[in-house]
């Protein structure tokens, strides 16, 4: 159980990275930058849980709270404001 | 084994192959709009699932997964907002098939003037 | 465990496409983009090297504090590489 969550999650990162890699424009980038913050989030909070120890949570909670502001500076540089 | 052990398990499958999809969903849509649609929506019903399986799994620690649930669902829509209003802004259009259809167009530039 | 050994090297291989990647663009967005993404990936190689404390500063000054302050940057100078 453990190897096939590890390993959707591998497969998840690396599909959301080589969109990174080659998508043409860069909103594409941007996008896949941000779905890759998401899936490490949740990413981490299992990989707490299969090492189980509780401090490794606090990793995953600073990643929620702090993900987005980078893709929202991002965004808002894109449309020319900021 | 009790009922809150099979559910955390069963949302946390859930939630990894929605991750799966969501990623997958990145790497297959030809458009920015329908990558921004896959990317931001399964993602964040897949981090959801995850995070609270193991809220439900380890019933000491269903407070903070809770908080951590809790800002994603407010974050994630935030970013995908202001990503499409970006792509938008700077003249990606999408992708139609025969009808152009763009029921934004001209929206914008009314509110540009002030 | 066997699968750590190969979920740390294919993270590494990972780390190093992103830096290559980050390194060698004219556009700067692309590069602060790549940058972001090669701070993701040594936060969750810290975290897994049993490191979480460094991978919270990690995710909080690289995801974040970084890209907002080179966006500002390009902000005010220029955004294409000669």
């Amino acid at each position: 159980m453990t190897i096939f969550y590890l390993i959707m999650i591998a497969l998840a990162i690396i599909f959301a990275a080589a969109r990174g890699l080659l998508g043409p424009t860069a909103s594409d980038r941007i996008v896949a930058l941000d779905s890759l913050t998401t899936i490490t989030t949740a990413g981490l909070v299992l990989l707490a849980f299969f090492f189980q120890r509780y401090i490794y949570v606090d990793v995953s909670l600073v990643y929620g709270v702090l993900s987005f502001v980078g893709v929202l500076t991002l965004a808002r540089y894109m449309e020319g404001g900021l | 084994m009790s009922v809150l052990t099979y559910l955390g398990y069963a949302m946390v499958t859930v939630g990894v192959i929605f991750l799966f999809l969501g990623a997958l969903g990145i790497f297959r849509m030809p458009d920015v709009y329908n990558r921004l649609q896959a990317g931001t929506k399964a993602t964040t019903l897949g981090a959801l699932g995850t995070i609270l399986g193991v809220g439900l799994l380890q019933p000491e620690w269903f407070w903070k997964t809770l908080i951590i649930a809790i800002f994603i669902a407010i974050s994630n829509p935030i970013s995908s907002h202001a990503l499409a209003r970006g792509s938008y802004k700077i003249g990606i259009k999408p992708i139609t098939k025969e009808d152009d259809m763009d029921a934004y167009a001209g929206v914008e530039t009314e509110n540009e003037e002030e | 465990m066997e699968w750590m050994t190969f979920l740390v090297i294919g993270l590494i291989i990972l780390l190093i496409i992103a830096a290559v990647f980050a390194i060698t663009q004219k556009d700067l967005i692309l590069a602060v983009i790549g940058a972001s993404a090669v701070s993701v990936v040594l936060s969750i190689l810290f975290y897994i090297l049993q490191a979480p404390d460094v991978a919270l500063t990690e995710a909080a000054i690289g995801v974040a504090l970084t890209t907002i302050i080179f966006v500002i940057t390009i902000k005010k100078t220029k955004r294409y590489e000669e």
